[in-house]
């Protein structure tokens, strides 16, 4: 059986689309067998984002209807072999999945992938409800910002209260500026993880290759002086269970915070 | 210059630190905006503690949160009928 996993931030716009794409992506290569369900149906996102918008014949809500099999509905990637798409319906709504379908299709996934990727839509409500009904694990995706981490705070507490086996959140926090954070302008990851008491599974500088890649409609993580993809794929091989440290982001650290490091003043 | 001074020797407070103070008291606020259940939950486990030392009127009891400007206090009212005699001198 493989793990269903569901990416997740309540807050929109914090990159879930983006790192489901990439952790995909980053999973197929290292030989997984992969496949990313959009759950946010009626905002259909995460096939641009892989640029497979072309090849959508059938959806999720075209399966679990019955109008067509599963088989039918994958959309194959371009270029890995064993990385596959689920694409969200963009004329439907939440509420024509229920949790129950969504379970019973994760399932169904499980038996045939390594991993199955649910790129969970924004919000509390009855799509993010469906989206984690079938998940083990949960990925909380975060920007080191207030009302990011509050609404990540919200979220955990909704994965912790689900009923059935689960394993607790993981944290990536993403787009992170290390300049901003040396310089004391933004959240540091460790007061991000005491404040939110959950593991982190890896960190994402920001990084202008993000918006390239999501014009050409390839992930990053397939570019080679990406930082975020270098970090992406460093959190594929931990979700595989390989001990990966997380990324130095301090390398591109200024002058003057290494010196104020160094020399003891400041938080380290 | 004179901004990077005064954060080396730790006079202003970073912008970080405002977010991370912030952030704490909103979590606090949220976290306690916990559901009627949990309270009562823990009203049925205070009288049950209490009553082991002493007589209380359940009905006459109020247990909240309360929320100031930076801190957030359980407030528990709980009139006592009468003390346990096994209980006194312990």
């Amino acid at each position: 059986m493989g793990q269903v996993i569901v990416v997740t931030s309540g807050k929109g716009g914090v990159g879930k689309t983006t790192t489901t794409a990439n952790l995909g992506t980053a999973l197929a290569q290292l030989g997984n067998r992969v496949v990313l369900v959009d759950a946010d149906i009626g905002l259909r996102n995460l096939d641009v984002v892989m640029g497979l918008e072309n090849r959508i014949v059938y959806d999720l809500v075209d399966v679990v209807e019955g109008n067509a099999r599963l088989k039918q509905a994958l959309i194959k990637d371009k270029r890995s072999e064993n990385l596959y798409l689920l694409a969200a319906a963009q004329t439907r709504e939440k509420k024509d999945v229920s949790a129950e379908q969504m379970k019973n299709l994760t399932d169904q996934l499980a038996r045939e992938f390594d991993f199955v990727l649910l790129d969970c839509p924004a919000g509390i409500e009855d799509g993010f409800k469906n989206a984690i009904a079938g998940a083990q694990k949960a990925i909380i995706v975060a920007n080191p910002e207030v009302s990011s981490v509050r609404d990540a705070d919200r979220v955990i507490g909704l994965w912790d209260a689900q009923e059935g086996e689960r394993s607790p959140a993981m944290l990536i926090v993403n787009r992170v500026r290390p300049r901003m954070v040396a310089r004391g302008d933004m959240l540091e990851i460790d007061d991000m993880l005491e404040m939110l008491a959950v593991d982190l599974l890896g960190v994402v500088p920001e990084d202008d290759h993000i918006i390239v890649s999501t014009n050409r409609g390839e992930p990053a993580v397939y570019s080679r002086d990406s930082k975020a993809g270098k970090a992406f794929h460093n959190i594929a091989r931990r979700l595989m269970g390989e001990a990966v440290p997380i990324l130095d982001l301090e390398a591109d650290e200024s002058f003057w915070a290494r010196f104020k490091r160094i020399v003891g003043f400041g938080r380290s | 210059m004179l901004d990077l001074i005064s954060r080396v020797f730790g006079r202003d407070h970073s912008s970080a630190d405002i977010a991370r103070e912030r952030l704490r008291l909103v979590l606090v606020h949220d976290r306690t905006n916990v559901s009627p259940q949990f309270l009562e939950a823990l009203k049925e486990e205070l009288i049950e503690v209490i009553s082991r030392y002493m007589e209380i009127e359940e009905e006459g009891m109020d247990v909240t949160l309360q929320t100031a400007e930076n801190q957030v206090a359980l407030v528990a009212n709980i009139p006592v009928r009468r003390m346990k005699r096994a209980a006194v001198g312990r």
